[in-house]
């Protein structure tokens, strides 16, 4: 079991109520006792130790914290980890095996979707989400899909690029041809 | 043998793909706030709601009543430290926790540390403090009324708001060329404030070790080594007895370069508390407080002859610094490179006055994505130029050609006495022209106008100065401007590279190694580079201002050659003759006139551990500290075509060229990357972003509904071109690019939906050119001034 910030206080206060929570996260069951009050990207990112789900502003606009919830993309920092009871939720740290990426994460590899990185994780999760409803998107389609998610660095343009090489090689062709 | 394939092993002008990826991809990358030590606490600061007011009392008592609340700090108990007040870069104070006034909207005012962010932020809310509200000042004009209320109380000698006058070129000669000419154009805007907002927000956490005297202090900076300067100051702690780290960053922008209060309040804490402190800013704290960039407005003038030939300019630049003047620039220049304007033409005369204000806003002038106000310049000029094309009613691009400096005028010396050094501006510009259709636009446009549509053509051409110093003539705050390398190869041939930049998303672990790849033909996947720890790393500037490949990748090349000697020496031994003897070729040295009989830099490599020759100090490793000669000079022609709806004012991008030359391309993938994502950011400020404020200093931008920043949806697709003109100082001839489309792009905008609505008799339209202002433009045939306040109702 893991609680917030156990390196500090390894159990809530006596005065603060928590709730039990099973989250499938990552093909895991995990159970926790939470805060009521405490958002699904601080439970991913300090309590289950998955920072690859960053947080990047309060208003939920920059899309830093997507994580996939039941297969859809949202955004982490605005839902209650209570919500997320019982449900599925998949992290950048799922996407690939220890021997394996997923075509999107090499996609924004080959096609230097990146830079800084900060937003890549909930970008390459709008993707994958996107990428499973629509094998073959247009651009058009990606840079709607992706409105969500705001990058600061790359001018998305490579971010594009970076999802119709992912797209390409799931349905089964060879990208770089 | 066959010799080396340079691009196989990933040397110069290899689209190598990024090594840091590698992390980043599988949400491995280590930001700040992703790093957790053990008992570490939690630090959240209460900010001012209000732009000016005079602090009449602080109650703290609720906020240490809330179970788990360690510390609450306010100015008194900084103080007490003698830690209220910390310099800025640019030799003024600034209030680290405010104790007698709040001076923005945003200011810090008191910090609570807990044991987890919650609780930190729930005792914030329980402080109550007091303000007696006085008149807040949002712009230079309020500033320098006779009544105007004085913001700095706090200093001596500070009579009024004003912050500096600095002048710089040729009064006299420039008036003559105004008595001179047959036409005078002028030009009259403002550049909003804006700011970088990488998408990490600012943070540290503050760990010092009681027992040994050390202070660790992991922190989003893009100059660690500058930073311990500073904390060694304001501190007062030995400068051995401080570590800076500055682990994977959000992107910066310029926007980390400062120091902010949050840094300096938890290393406090940490002191206290004698546990790490954690302070991770929240997206609304660093949009109202951290370094913003721009906020200038312009009074220009351009004197020319009928011909088209410029003859002189003029420029006055005010600008607002906000409540503290921190601008992070080279000290000699108070209002940043903006003499690097024009650098591009050929101009006789030039004069630029600035004045400088305080205002109830941040504090910042930051270079945001910018080398010093040059994006200010750049935009300036290109404006200017664009109005005097139209006001001598000559073609835009034919009067950019007659006044462009020429291929074989290079060194050319500017009026403001500046060094450019190469470039072939008119093959920049022809190429860009091409690329757009510019032959046909002209009828093009007329043939649209009669269907109802406005269609438009912007153009910028600019050269600016990247890769601060020389150190003669650049420091901050003392500090001289140089960089380094430290270069260590180990004894199979694989290499450790260290330098004194700081990556930011630049991707210096991939590029680096490609130096040394191409100096050393030690494949690219052998050398790791490592950056941003001032235990480990040499001592260097930093990354901002587009120095990194200029300065510090200078440096990596010229550690590598001094690596080479050393190897050529153990060459020699091995192959038994003298070192004269010795050829170079990538990777290998050989025996003249004997190219069979040779030795890898592996083999050398070995030797330096096993086998060097008598009297040779074993091992091979070096470190390089490079003092530029010049900046590099980069050019870049933007031109942009857009459509505007004369019903709604929206303004749709038709198409996008870009034409850069930065010399020689390390890494070509990676320079395209900086070039697309420096033009989002120019589409931004020149469509949406922007920060400002009501009359009474809110800040209207403090969060990502307000302050907007463009999507994948509206983001258009640029088209990209290459010249390359080496640089002729630079040991690889590379220049600067990390910021020539952010210095250069807005005016292609700006200008582009300036032209498809001049005939209206506009203009000018300040950015952000927004709907609604582009539609009132339309209207009313007018200009659009974008100074604060705005109306919020
Ligand atoms: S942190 Fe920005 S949308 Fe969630
Ligand atoms: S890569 Fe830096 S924000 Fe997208």
């Amino acid at each position: 079991m893991t609680s917030l910030y156990d390196e500090v206080s390894p159990a809530p206060a006596a005065d603060v109520p928590t709730k039990r929570v099973t989250i499938n996260v990552n093909g895991e069951a995990r159970t926790v006792d939470v805060e009521p009050r405490l958002l699904l990207a601080h439970l991913l990112r300090q309590g289950l130790k998955l920072t690859g789900t960053h947080t990047g502003c309060d208003t939920t606009s920059c899309g830093t914290c997507t994580v996939l919830f039941d297969g859809r993309p949202v955004k982490s920092c605005t839902m209650l980890a209570v919500q997320a009871d019982g449900h599925e939720v998949e992290t950048v740290e799922g996407m690939s095996s220890a021997s394996e990426l997923h075509p999107v994460q090499e996609g924004f590899k080959q096609e230097h979707g990146l830079q800084c990185g900060y937003c890549t994780p909930g970008m390459m999760l709008a993707a994958k989400a996107l990428l499973e409803r629509n094998p073959d998107p247009t651009e058009d389609e990606v840079r709607w899909a992706l409105s969500g998610n705001l990058c600061r660095c790359t001018g998305y343009q490579n971010i594009v690029k970076s999802v119709l090489w992912a797209a390409q090689k799931m349905r089964g062709q060879n990208p770089e041809a | 043998m066959a010799p080396l394939d340079e691009l196989k092993i990933g040397g110069m002008g290899a689209s190598r793909r990024r090594v840091e990826d590698n992390r980043f991809i599988r949400g491995k990358g280590r930001y700040v706030d992703d790093i957790v030590l053990p008992g570490m606490l939690h630090m959240e600061v209460l900010r001012s709601p209000v732009a000016h007011a005079r602090i009449k009392s602080i109650d703290t008592s609720a906020a240490w009543e809330i179970p788990g609340v360690r510390l609450v700090l306010t100015g008194e108990t900084m103080a007490a430290r003698n830690l209220a007040w910390m310099p800025t870069l640019s030799y003024d104070t600034q209030a680290v926790l405010a104790t007698d006034k709040v001076r923005f909207q945003g200011q810090e005012v008191a910090a609570v540390v807990a044991d987890d962010p919650y609780i930190a932020k729930d005792a914030c809310s329980k402080i109550v403090v007091e303000y007696e509200q006085l008149p807040p000042i949002v712009n230079p004009v309020q500033a320098q009324a006779p009544d105007a209320p004085l913001i700095r109380d706090d200093k001596e000698n500070q009579p009024t708001n004003k912050i500096f006058d600095w002048e710089i070129g040729d009064k006299a000669a420039t008036d003559r060329a105004f008595a001179e000419a047959d036409v005078i154009s002028k030009t009259e805007l403002h550049y909003p404030r804006s700011h970088p907002s990488p998408l990490e927000p600012c943070g540290s956490i503050a760990d010092y070790d009681r027992a040994t005297g050390k202070l660790t202090v992991y922190m989003t900076t893009q100059a660690p080594h500058i930073i311990r300067a500073a904390v060694a100051m304001v501190a007062e702690l030995p400068e051995h007895m401080i570590r800076i780290v500055s682990p994977d960053l959000g992107g910066g922008f310029g926007n980390k370069v400062p120091i902010y209060p949050g840094y300096v309040v938890s290393i406090l804490a940490s002191i206290l508390t004698e546990r790490p402190v954690k302070w991770i800013e929240d997206k609304s704290g660093n949009l109202i407080s951290t370094g913003f960039g721009r906020d200038v407005y312009l009074q220009g003038e351009i004197a020319m002859r009928k011909d088209g030939k410029i003859l002189g300019m003029r420029m006055h630049t005010i600008s607002d610094h906000g409540a503290f003047y921190a601008d992070a620039q080279p000290t000699k220049f108070k209002i940043g490179l903006m003499h690097s304007a024009f650098a591009c033409y050929d101009i006789p005369a030039a004069h630029l006055t600035s004045e400088g204000w305080y205002t109830n806003k941040a504090p910042g002038g930051v270079a945001y994505r910018c080398s010093f106000r040059v994006t200010e310049a750049m935009f300036f000029q290109e404006r200017m130029i664009h109005n005097a094309a139209n006001d001598l009613g000559m073609d835009q691009a034919e009067f950019r050609r007659v006044n462009l400096v020429k291929d074989d005028m290079f060194p050319y010396r500017t009026a403001f006495g500046f060094l450019t050094d190469s470039g072939q501006y008119k093959k920049c510009l022809d190429i860009g022209l091409e690329a757009i259709g510019y032959q046909n636009f002209k009828a093009e446009q007329e043939e649209a106008r009669k269907r109802g549509k406005l269609l438009g053509i912007g153009i910028s051409t600019m050269t600016e100065p990247l890769g601060a110093g020389n150190s003669r003539e650049y420091d901050i705050i003392g500090i001289k401007m140089f960089d380094s390398a430290e270069l260590r190869v180990h004894m199979t041939g694989k290499a450790i590279l260290r330098t004194g930049a700081k990556t930011q998303g630049q991707g210096h672990e991939t590029t680096w190694a490609q130096i040394v790849a191409h100096e050393l033909g030690i494949p690219a996947d052998d050398i790791v580079v490592e950056e941003g720890d001032t235990d480990t790393a040499p001592f260097g500037m930093g990354t901002y201002a587009s120095r990194s490949t200029p300065v510090a990748g200078a440096a990596v090349a010229m550690v590598s050659r001094k690596i080479r000697a050393k190897a050529r020496k153990i060459a020699a031994h091995l192959l038994e003759v003298s070192e004269e003897d010795i050829e170079w070729e990538l990777g290998r040295f050989y025996v003249r006139g004997n190219p069979e009989r040779g030795v890898t830099i592996q083999d050398c490599a070995l030797a330096a551990y096993s086998n060097v020759p008598d009297g040779m100090e074993p091992g091979l490793e070096n470190n390089a500290y490079y003092d530029p000669p010049n900046l590099t000079w980069p050019f870049a022609a933007y031109i942009c075509k857009v459509e505007v709806d004369p019903a709604t004012g929206v303004w749709d991008v038709l198409k996008f060229v870009a034409v850069d030359d930065c010399g020689v391309r390390i890494n070509p993938m990676v320079v395209e990357g900086q070039i697309m994502g420096g033009l989002t950011e120019a589409y931004a400020m020149a469509n949406m972003q922007y920060i400002t404020f009501d009359e009474e200093g809110n800040c209207i931008g403090a969060n990502y509904m307000d302050y907007l920043l463009p999507t994948a949806w509206e983001t258009p697709g640029f088209e990209l071109h290459e010249v390359v003109t080496p640089c002729p100082h630079h040991p690889i001839g590379a220049k600067g690019i990390g910021e020539c489309a952010t210095v250069g792009g807005p005016a292609a905008f700006v200008n582009a939906v300036i032209n498809a609505i001049e005939h209206t008799g506009v203009r000018n339209v300040d950015m952000p050119l927004m709907p609604n202002r582009v539609y009132e433009a339309l209207k009313t045939g007018s200009d659009i001034s974008g100074m604060p306040p705005v109306r919020v109702d």
